[in-house]
């Protein structure tokens, strides 16, 4: 708070106007420095509306150091012209003047000296007037009176040009009387204190306004990783959906799972070295079936490719059940791929995927439980590309339709297993497995707003963005 | 997914009509293909080499298509057009036939014993009276390419030679000798060279450079005479100079050598059917004689058409229409699998065509009738199968405690499974053999060198990754590490661990501690010795010395807390004091 006695001096002064008045007038009358009024005016605006403000600035003429010199003794021609004598003075003697030099120039161009060349004993400089009019310390007295507005710009830009004068901005408050004027300040409270709420004191206190604008202070708290928020839901829309979740908790998985099972055979590219991760040291595999080929191909361990794997293991253990059941399966889980990396390919994301294994299913069951399954993510345009897939077939590319980008995007893949990989397990004729499957990165990105992978998963992630990600709402 | 491009205006003259990129695109997506991009020669050399290089190649507009892995009918402009035209039911699919030749004995070609050891197998054919033009032979050429780089996996299964039958005279020999003794005039080269200095010779060529590691290790090579000694081919690397085709070839000579017969029946009759358009009598294909070291003798090209018999209800059950039978017929037939509906008015008898190796079962038939159908205009239906949901307990009790350490003030990370060795062991001060990790044995980079066995080097790197951010930070994950255990049929399993850091000026173990007494909290574990839990001091390399305990939870070790050890914090890259927590919590399922 400013000193109270000038907030109240303020006060009186601008009760006493009609329309307003300018702070550094204030300032000049009061004789006090600007800032201190500067201050009041302050801390009377964080009062409310006891007074209204309004900054503004003003330009005005200034004399230089040099410029106060000579309105108090003249100018330098004039002080060369009366300290020559009568009888002149040498021409040596006036140069070790301070103001010599310049006067000397000027005076002579004035014509108030004349210079004595071949005088004996050196040059030599005589008055040649008695009386004169030093205009120039006219003008700055003028400036000094502040009446600067007399001189014509010419002039002032003359005597600035000689480094006398200076054009100086000054800001300044124009102060009126705000709504709630009052002469008299009470001290505004910044906070209800229990003392207040016993005593019953707010009742009579005045409170200093909140300040709506800022932000308030965050909370103290974590944060959960939007990528696993984006999880949460799809988790949530597989229950919703009636689906079991598969137990997918097995990075490590045979090839026979991965790929013999899914009717992948040993030469299909995606079991080349470019593409899968093989674990090296001893092999442990144990497989279910004999096949004619090369068993120890089966048996290499890998890091799985899919998650389809785990589908495999579980629809052969329905198979073994002693009566099928009808079942709606899911998992979300990491895959790994030993591919090239680029800003939306990693060696690892996560697979979602959904099967339902039951009699008599049809391609149009899946396209409808799609429909559904999509209608939770808030996508409701879909349409399905033929497709190829090695254990699928009909095989069904999901394209929904991007209303920001205009175009149908590729959103899952879908397809029914072949029988070719159900009934060796052992699964009834007439039994039809639908499954589909799609990345868990891809919806997070697009709504998220990611362009690089790399900015949602992984230890190089700004944990600044994992604290600002708002709550998963798939469908809004 | 194989990738054809073709001349826009050429598809459209032999589709008959235009298409505006729109509707061919929409086409295409019914068909089961992706008109991926349009584009231009001049376009595509910008791209990759820039302007100055682009000035004066074609701006004719390509299209290019994304054909599924499977149809290696439609890797050529010729099998494309063909596939659309049928489908849109502006012509009937072709038959392919085989021919005797007019009046000779067909091209013999002779397998020797030598060949077993390296390659055994080849089929051959000719296109007789066909006529190329600058388009054709392109294609030609540009199938082959296609082929090999599907089918023929990299030349590894098949390799084809294509070749002018008018500069050569059989019977031909595929026979395997010494690369010493193998010496001929290759392809576009001015002189001859040995099978040994071609090997050389390809090491620095972009394009042979991929294929010259089938055969190089092996004691013999093998090559393709004919009756004058002149060399075909030396497959899967080069064809010989003296036979090659060009665009006034009139009769053209195809052999496949192959490690995969089945394979390369498949790629000689696709490369047959898809130019026997341009003989003089389309369509037809002269025989060749294959001679095995037995003495055994095949006619190829095969070129089988093979039938299958399937109900209509079945497709119709297993699309989800009702359709008659009759117009299901006629679907299967828009997709040049010729079909006829039997007496009984049930029954289809359906053809599958030499082009259609892609159909193995029935289901493969059912699927082209919904393509011919339309999948989008399949009803779409709900299945009535009722299941009751359940969540996995495991994965049940990771979301339930994820939620409650963020209340808890921690923040989630997200890290990788794989890593560097040195993560999980040097950086935290462990010997590599006591971390039971699995080791990758064909990683790109040391970052996918092992699966992880802790969680704390991805939280240590997330830390060191935003050292920028205010103090302190507190981090935790959920998730799986994997460890070697020879009880499970692949040797090694997945562990669920929680794990979490206090990173701060000071260690904070009584906030990492603090955590930990929460944790046991929420999983209703009391403090306390037999079913409670209880920390007893511990050592352990990775944590400061007497600054690390071990957990206890009804009287099992569950894992570790402590403040982490200054080297541990060093070779993170880290400059504060850190305290972590490290649990398995499949105990508390």
């Amino acid at each position: 708070m400013a000193d109270t006695g000038l907030v109240e001096t303020l006060l009186r002064r601008v009760e006493k106007v009609d329309g307003g008045l300018d702070s550094q007038d204030v300032a000049t009358s009061l004789g006090v420095d600007h800032q201190a009024i500067v201050g009041a005016v302050k801390s009377l605006l964080a009062l409310g509306d006891v007074i209204s403000a309004d900054q503004r600035s003003s330009k005005h003429w200034e004399l230089t150091g040099e410029g106060c010199e000579i309105a108090e003794q003249g100018s330098h021609e004039a002080r060369v012209v009366s300290s020559i004598p009568e009888e002149g003075m040498p021409q040596s003697q006036l140069m070790k003047l301070a103001f010599g030099k310049v006067g000397f120039s000027k005076a002579m161009s004035n014509k108030w000296i004349r210079l004595d060349k071949g005088h004996e004993g050196g040059p030599r400089i005589f008055k040649t007037v008695e009386h004169l009019e030093d205009l120039v310390r006219d003008k700055l007295l003028l400036v000094q009176k502040g009446q600067a507005s007399q001189l014509e710009e010419k002039e002032k830009n003359e005597l600035k040009k000689r480094k006398l004068l200076s054009e100086v901005t000054v800001k300044s408050y124009w102060i009126t009387k705000g709504s709630c004027f009052s002469t008299t300040i009470t001290k505004q409270e910044t906070e209800l204190t229990p003392e207040m709420i016993a005593s019953g004191s707010w009742k009579e206190k005045k409170f200093k306004p909140y300040n709506f604008e800022a932000l308030g202070v965050a909370p103290d708290c974590g944060h959960l990783h939007p990528l696993m928020k984006v999880r949460t839901q799809f988790r949530q829309i597989f229950l919703e959906m009636g689906f079991t979740e598969m137990p997918t908790n097995n990075f490590i998985e045979s090839s026979f799972w991965n790929f013999d099972s899914l009717f992948q055979p040993q030469q299909h590219p995606a079991r080349d070295q470019h593409d899968t991760f093989f674990l090296s040291g001893e092999q442990l595999g144990v497989s279910v079936y004999k096949y004619d080929w090369k068993i120890e191909e089966a048996q290499k361990n890998i890091l799985r490719t899919h998650t389809t794997a785990v589908s495999a293991r579980m629809l052969y253990k329905l198979a073994q059940q002693e009566k099928f059941t009808p079942v709606k399966y899911f998992s979300i889980d990491r895959v790994f791929r030993n591919e090239t990396l680029d800003a939306t390919h990693l060696a690892e994301f996560h697979q979602i995927e959904g099967v339902v294994a039951d009699y008599g299913l049809t391609l149009g069951d899946l396209m409808g439980i799609l429909h559904q399954f999509f209608n939770k993510l808030g996508i409701t345009k879909l349409r399905f590309k033929p497709a190829y897939n090695p254990y699928t077939e009909p095989s069904m590319e999901v394209f929904s339709y991007h209303e920001g980008l205009k175009k149908w995007v590729e959103v899952g893949n879908s397809g029914m297993f072949r029988p070719e990989m159900l009934l060796p397990m052992g699964l009834p004729e007439g039994v039809t497995v639908i499954a589909w499957g799609l990345s868990l990165e891809r919806p997070t990105m697009i709504k998220y707003g990611i362009n690089n992978i790399r900015e949602l998963v992984g230890h190089k992630v700004n944990l600044q963005m994992v604290y600002d990600s708002p709550v998963c709402r798939l469908d809004s | 997914m194989p990738t054809v491009s073709v001349k826009r205006d050429l598809l459209f003259h032999a589709l008959g009509r235009t298409y505006t990129d729109e509707e061919f695109d929409e086409l295409c997506f019914e068909f089961g293909l992706e008109l991926d991009e349009i584009t231009s020669e001049k376009d595509i050399i910008s791209r990759e080499q820039g302007d100055t290089k682009a000035e004066g190649a074609s701006d004719v507009i390509l299209y290019k298509i994304d054909v599924p892995a499977n149809r290696y009918d439609l890797l050529c402009l010729e099998g494309l057009v063909r596939g659309l035209q049928v489908f849109k039911q502006k012509m009937e699919a072709p038959r392919y036939r085989r021919v005797s030749p007019a009046s000779s004995e067909p091209q013999r070609l002779v397998i020797t014993e030598e060949t077993t050891a390296v390659r055994p197998h080849a089929v051959a054919a000719v296109l007789r009276n066909i006529t190329f033009t600058q388009e054709r032979y392109d294609s030609f050429i540009e199938l082959q390419e296609k082929l090999h780089q599907n089918v023929c996996r990299k030349r590894t299964l098949v390799a084809i030679g294509t070749h002018d039958l008018d500069t050569i005279s059989g019977p031909f020999t595929y026979t395997a000798k010494p690369p010493g003794d193998i010496r001929f005039k290759p392809l576009n080269q001015a002189k001859e060279y040995t099978a040994q200095e071609l090997m050389s010779l390809y090491k620095t060529d972009s394009h042979l450079r991929h294929y010259l590691h089938i055969i190089e290790d092996e004691a013999v090579y093998p090559v393709i005479y004919d009756s004058n000694g002149i060399v075909l081919s030396m497959p899967p690397i080069i064809n010989g100079d003296h036979s090659k085709i060009s665009l006034n070839t009139k009769n053209v000579f195809i052999e496949c050598t192959a490690t995969d017969l089945t394979k390369a029946k498949i790629v000689l009759d696709m490369m047959v059917t898809m130019f026997c358009e341009y003989c003089e009598e389309p369509f037809t294909v002269e025989e060749a004689e294959v001679v095995y070291p037995d003495g055994r003798t095949c006619q190829y090209p095969e070129l089988a058409y093979r039938k299958e018999t399937l109900s209509a209800d079945f497709i119709n059950r297993k699309v989800g229409i009702s359709e008659s039978t009759e117009h299901i017929a006629q679907l299967l037939t828009k997709m040049c699998l010729r079909s006829e509906v039997m007496s009984d008015g049930e029954q289809i008898e359906v053809e599958i065509p030499p082009t259609r190796s892609d159909v193995i079962h029935a289901c493969d038939i059912m699927e082209d009738a919904a393509m011919a159908y339309g999948f989008n205009n399949i009803p779409r239906t709900t299945p009535r199968t009722y299941t009751i949901a359940n969540q996995l307990p495991l994965n049940k009790l990771s979301e339930l405690l994820r939620q409650d350490l963020a209340a808890a003030g921690f923040t989630e990370a997200l890290t990788f499974a794989l890593c560097s060795q040195e993560d999980i062991a040097d950086k935290l001060l462990k010997n590599i053999s006591e971390t039971r990790a699995c080791r990758i044995s064909n990683p790109k980079t040391a970052e996918f060198q092992v699966a992880r066995t802790t969680l704390l080097s991805g939280l240590l790197k997330t830390v060191a990754a935003n050292r920028k951010m205010p103090l302190p930070l507190r981090l935790f994950e959920i998730s799986d590490v994997v460890l070697k255990d020879e009880s499970k049929d692949v040797g090694a399993r997945n562990n669920r661990r929680l794990c979490a850091v206090y990173y701060n000026k000071s260690p904070g173990f009584e906030v990492i501690h603090g955590l930990m007494d929460r944790v046991m909290q929420l999983l209703e574990i009391k403090p306390g010795q037999g079913n409670g839990y209880h920390i007893q001091a511990a050592d352990d390399s990775t944590f400061f010395p007497g600054r690390c305990a071990e957990i206890f939870a009804c009287g099992k070790s569950i894992g570790r807390l402590g403040v982490l050890h200054p080297d541990v914090i060093n070779r993170f890259e880290l400059t504060m004091p850190c305290s972590a927590l490290d649990i398995d919590i499949e105990h508390f399922l």
